[in-house]
């Protein structure tokens, strides 16, 4: 077939062929079509099947608003389902097929649901499915998915990219139409920075499928010669292929453009899509308006669309969709589909006019009064049957029926901040409300106005106010001459006929029996319309058929229109892909990472890593002939514990506080006190939140006077930084503080273990004698020359150290520590053994600072001085929050050292069913001790500080079936109950 | 005195590096000292006497300003950062405290950030991809916060086609990676 339905003229480019498939058959077209467009020039007008019924359709519309022609583009992993054919823009191999239907287009046996579409009616599922509940996710919801749907997902990974990005501009134009251009050439001229965004590939507009002249040219002409001076203003931003899909907060618009969709595979290293975030002071909305149809018995068939798609496919991309075309039509514009058609050498057999009276059509059959009641033709239109003024009906042969109803202004993006559209009786349709967002206005059809004259005023006169408002002066140009008519249009909005079904929503198969059914079962708000009818509800947001339907429900009830009223639309516009909202951010590149001033040694060292926050830290540093991580992390531990251990803790936390009220300061976001601490010295903090529960924990240094570093865990870095600028600028701005995060600018390493001062003062440059750096010391020193500090305190419970160097000197300060250490056999550790020693010491860490915790659950309460006001102070005094017999801190050991332990798992007293009410509490966190060589773990225990030696059984309850062990209930401090060793 | 230790840039290499990714250059660089500034309360007159007198710019909101030694952007109220070359300026907080005194909180930041200098003959393109500067719309020395790639930036537009970037360092490599992948696309 070599495009028989081609006739002359339009705006596709002959001089280029390009051979595309179809459900694997090939076809040909040119540069400038659409896949619907091509198709249709080679006599294929099945493209697709509906939804529910499964009934053969063929495209509706010519644009974005298509309901009926949704097919799979590509194939493989770039294979893309429910595309519209009507945008979809042709490209040399394009691949396409067609969806929801099985073993085929034109035979889906799955069309057997047309037959039964008695039981398929408005509120089938709620009325079927209802019991048992069981069955709804494991039966019903798998049938109904199978039997209902669009296309499929290739379940491979798009290897595509998709970007973001930011775009900012003192006015935003939607829509590059009359009214769009004009706009955007009043505001360009006037200086202003100037987004113009149209979702279509070719800038123009409804101009380019007209035949109507403006300024004494073809529209067509007339909007590229707008385009071309544009073009050259480099003030002013084109953005074709690029469609506004949602209105924000605060002038922000997104807006995704389509950079390689006209392509096979986008050029290397460019994105498929960018979701654009458009910042804009003002924006105007020229979207244009939407045909719709008008409703009757089996006004689905292939063949029939809207009579403006008819011209548009005509005037624009030289395609006659049938031979004998008739046109059905309740306005003035319909007749130009028949006029344009008939100039076009097209046979136009009829007019159906449903408007009585009146002039008609020279040289065409221009039926007024009358109207189409039935199509016939399975897989593509045969005849219709019509009614004539005089009630005479009739069969005429046709091969395409163009259908106007009204055209529907597209208010969609006005209602996206719940702004309701308002009923305009001249035209018959909503027009956009007046609460629309903030700088948003629309103009031309998209605010009623639709003749070409009135998009064109519309456009520069709410250009020129949008500008006024920014304070930029815009000039009235002289208009070019352009057609004014009145659209005259008589409400038309179903022609009963049979009993047979009119649809409304094609997409969703909603059809006027639908609607009658729920005016009966008083369902009878546009809401609940909507939602028992599923009218709307499509991936098209029922942009042809919304309105058809209310009015019909209108009618049902004997309301008018704007007393029944309607639903309003949502972002986004029109389907966007998933991997668009994801943009870059995926697989690895979901978040950057943070490295550790080791890495890179870490990485040399084969070291396993772990991701914490962003950060990787070293887990384990495995050795040769270890073929397990306990091997690994028991060899790092015991070590440390023998003699030293190195660890890198850049990622804690480091806040830089100073100002002379910082001890204060201090005073009051820590629970205990800080403005004692002498200079020189470091001591524990505890944090907790407004309503006494604990927040964070570190140790902090007094460095000078009015200057202390404070140390926050890695996990809450930013969110105690956060914490605490608020608390300096919101709730004591009259305090002289100011902070900063270091975090970032010092390597850290603890050097913990019975040898860390003697490795240490192999390289540090001063005196770090216990006598001249006691326990809990914190300074400046220089490490070979280097400056950098020191602190005497520890995690693990052994002698220990932080020192720190800025953070160019990390990596060397992680070798020189190494090689420093052979000596004394030190080893570096990772995560894994920081937590054994951590817990064999009794130290809290995430695992207890779950949010749900005091510092009486952690056996901190005195650590809460109630001797000054701190934050969380108070509410942590609460009654239930001091309970005696609450939540406490406990050491948990098996019975049998062979027992092991799960965390998780929950307290229970011997013999006890385990059932809530016998809940004693669970195990927070559990590692293998090598130094005790069992299992021990962290958990918190109703009235634990009560029940030291006490036996229970720990029940991992989530094990099929439950395990438990006996434990015994400790002191949570397993290792140097003294802290002798870190004083050593 | 043993062997001083060596230092290695944000990247990892002994020496910065110059990456060149479509029409962009991105070099890394470690040549500047850097340190917060604030102004302790009530102490706004004094920090602005103290900064005349030693040459550090105190630009205003959203400003970065030239100087030799200093330079410096504004951060936040009564808040900036002081830029100086590295060798001249190893401990640019030591350099800055007699000058300030306890009128200013000074806070040594060189080695919290990796910078960049971004060149071509257009950044426009380059960064409306990256984050929600209004670029085109800045004047030039023009100082902001803003997010890329997840991570908290400084930016400051030295021209149209000049850009000093500071980053988180530990972030360093993801952000020369969004910044290469980016200005890729734009070939």
């Amino acid at each position: 077939m070599t495009q028989s339905n081609r006739i002359a003229g339009g705006q596709i480019d002959r001089s280029r062929t390009f051979r595309f498939t179809f459900d694997g058959r090939t076809y040909e077209g040119h540069p400038g079509d659409t896949l619907a467009s091509a198709l249709l020039a080679n006599g294929v007008r099945l493209m697709g099947r509906s939804f529910k019924y499964h009934r053969p359709r063929g495209p509706l519309s010519a644009g974005s608003e298509e309901p009926n022609a949704l097919v799979q583009l590509r194939s493989g992993p770039r294979q893309e389902p429910n595309t519209r054919a009507t945008v979809a823009e042709l490209f040399d191999g394009l691949e396409a097929t067609s969806q929801n239907a099985w073993p085929s287009l034109k035979f889906d046996a799955m069309a057997i649901n047309d037959r039964l579409n008695t039981f398929f009616t408005a509120g089938f599922y709620y009325k079927t499915f209802m019991w048992p509940a069981s069955f709804w996710e494991k039966v019903y919801e798998p049938i109904i998915r199978r039997a209902a749907g669009l296309g499929a997902l290739t379940r491979e990974e798009d290897p595509d990219e998709y970007d973001k990005g930011f775009l900012h501009c003192d006015l935003l134009v939607i829509g590059a139409g009359p009214a769009g251009l004009t706009a955007a050439l009043t505001a360009g001229r006037a200086g202003a920075r100037v987004i113009l965004a149209d979702e279509d590939f070719r800038m123009g507009g409804r101009l380019n499928a007209e035949t109507l002249e403006v300024g004494g040219k073809a529209g067509a002409d007339w909007a590229a010669g707008i385009v071309a001076e544009l073009s050259a203003m480099p003030n002013v931003r084109l953005m074709p292929r690029t469609t506004v899909i949602g209105a924000f907060d605060h002038g922000i618009y997104g807006v995704v453009e389509r950079v390689s969709d006209h392509l096979a595979v986008p050029p290397k290293g460019k994105p498929r899509q960018t979701l654009w975030r458009v910042y804009s002071r003002r924006a105007i909305l020229a979207g244009g308006a939407t045909e719709r149809p008008i409703a009757f018995e089996n006004n689905d068939r292939p063949g029939i669309m809207l009579a403006g798609a008819l011209r548009a496919y005509a005037n624009r991309w030289s395609v006659a969709v049938g031979d004998r075309v008739a046109v059905f039509t309740n306005n003035e514009d319909g007749l130009r589909s028949a006029t344009d058609l008939q100039a076009k050498g097209v046979d136009v057999v009829a007019v159906i006019d449903a408007r009585p009276g009146g002039s008609v059509l020279p040289g065409i059959r221009h039926l007024k009064g009358a109207e189409v009641i039935d199509a016939q033709g399975r897989l593509g239109l045969t005849s219709i049957t019509i009614r004539q003024a005089n009630g005479r009906t009739e069969t005429i042969r046709v091969t395409a029926l163009g259908v106007s109803g009204g055209w529907n202004p597209n208010v969609n993006i006005t209602s996206h901040h719940r702004s309701r559209p308002v009923w305009d009786e001249a035209i018959q349709s909503f027009i956009p409300g007046p609460d629309a967002p903030h700088g948003l206005t629309a103009a031309g059809a998209a605010a009623g106005a639709l003749s070409t004259h009135g998009a064109l005023a519309t456009g520069q006169a709410q250009a020129i106010a949008a500008l006024a408002d920014l304070g930029i002066t815009a000039k009235a140009a002289a208009l070019p001459n352009a057609e004014d008519a009145p659209i005259s249009i008589t409400p038309k909005w179903y022609a009963a006929g049979g009993k047979g079904r009119a649809w409304i929503d094609p997409q969703n198969d909603v059809t006027v029996k639908d609607v009658k059914l729920a005016q009966k079962e008083n369902f009878t708000s546009v809401e609940h319309l909507k939602r028992y009818t599923t009218l709307g509800m499509a991936t098209d947001q029922g942009k042809t058929g919304n309105v058809l339907g209310l009015a019909i429900m209108a009618g049902l009830t004997g309301r008018t229109i704007p007393e029944t009223g309607t639903t309003i639309y949502r972002p986004p516009y029109t389907p966007v892909a998933m991997g668009t909202l994801a943009g870059r951010s995926r697989g690895k590149e979901f978040k950057p990472f943070r490295l550790t001033p080791s890495h890179k040694w870490a990485e040399e060292q084969g070291a396993v890593f772990v991701e914490v926050g962003m950060w990787l830290r070293t887990q384990w540093l495995p050795k040769p002939g270890e073929t397990h991580w306990r091997q690994s992390v028991d060899r790092e531990v015991l070590a440390t514990r023998k003699s030293v251990g190195i660890c890198d803790v850049t990622t804690l936390g480091k806040i830089d506080i100073q100002g002379t009220d910082a001890g204060a300061f201090l005073d009051k976001v820590y629970c205990n006190t800080f403005s004692t601490l002498a200079v020189g010295k470091c001591r524990y903090g505890l944090m907790l939140r407004e309503d006494g529960m604990v927040f964070d924990d570190g140790t902090t240094a007094r460095m000078g006077e009015h200057e202390y570093v404070m140390t926050t865990t890695t996990a809450n870095a930013v969110t105690v930084f956060r914490h605490l600028e608020y608390c300096r600028q919101v709730l004591w701005p009259e305090m002289d503080v100011q902070l900063i995060s270091t975090t970032e600018a010092w390597a850290q390493f603890s050097v913990a273990g019975p040898n860390a001062r003697k490795l240490l003062e192999k390289l540090v440059d001063q005196d770090i004698s216990d006598a001249a750096f006691p326990y809990m010391g914190a300074g400046s020193i220089t490490v070979r020359g280097i400056r950098g500090r020191l602190f005497r305190i520890s995690f693990s419970g052994e002698l220990a150290y932080e020192i720190a160097v800025p953070t160019r000197y990390g990596d060397a300060l992680i070798r020189a520590l190494v090689e420093a250490g052979k000596e004394f056999d030190a080893v570096v550790y990772g995560t894994e053994a920081l937590g054994v020693m951590r817990v064999e010491k009794g130290h809290v860490a995430g695992n207890e600072l779950n949010g749900q915790s005091t510092a009486l659950n952690m056996g901190l309460g005195k650590m809460v001085s109630k001797k000054k006001d701190a934050i969380g102070m108070v509410l942590s005094q609460r009654e239930g929050m001091t309970d005696p017999n609450g939540y406490r801190l406990v050491g948990v050991k098996p019975v049998n050292p062979e027992g092991r332990l799960t965390a998780g798992s929950h307290f229970l007293e011997i013999g006890a069913a385990p059932v809530i009410e016998n809940d004693g509490g669970w195990l927070t966190s559990k590692v293998y001790s090598p130094h005790l060589g069992c299992d021990i773990a962290l958990g918190y225990l109703k009235a634990g500080d009560q029940k030291m030696g006490r036996r229970m059984r720990a029940v991992n309850l989530l094990a099929k079936p439950p395990t438990e062990t006996e434990v015994e209930i400790v002191s949570p401090h397993f290792f140097d109950p003294e802290g002798e060793r870190l004083r050593g | 005195m043993a062997e001083t230790l060596h230092s290695l840039t944000a990247l990892g290499h002994s020496e910065p590096e110059t990456h060149a990714a479509g029409p962009c250059r991105i070099a890394e660089r470690f040549d500047v000292a850097l340190a917060s500034l604030a102004a302790r309360k009530g102490r706004e007159a004094d920090v602005e006497r103290a900064a005349k007198a030693a040459g550090v710019p105190l630009p205003g909101p959203a400003r970065w300003k030239d100087g030799a030694p200093y330079a410096a952007f504004w951060v936040a109220p009564g808040m900036w950062f002081v830029e100086a070359p590295f060798a001249s300026h190893e401990d640019i907080v030591a350099h800055l405290k007699p000058a300030f005194g306890d009128a200013a909180s000074i806070t040594e930041q060189t080695d919290a950030w990796v910078c960049f200098d971004i060149s071509a003959a257009e950044l426009s393109p380059l960064l409306e991809r990256l984050c929600n500067v209004d670029f085109p719309g800045a004047p030039d020395g023009f100082a902001t916060r803003t997010v890329i790639e997840h991570s908290g930036c400084y930016l400051v537009k030295r021209g149209p086609g000049q850009v000093v970037l500071y980053g988180s360092r530990s972030s360093a490599r993801s952000l020369l990676h969004a910044l290469e992948t980016a200005a890729a696309s734009l070939a």
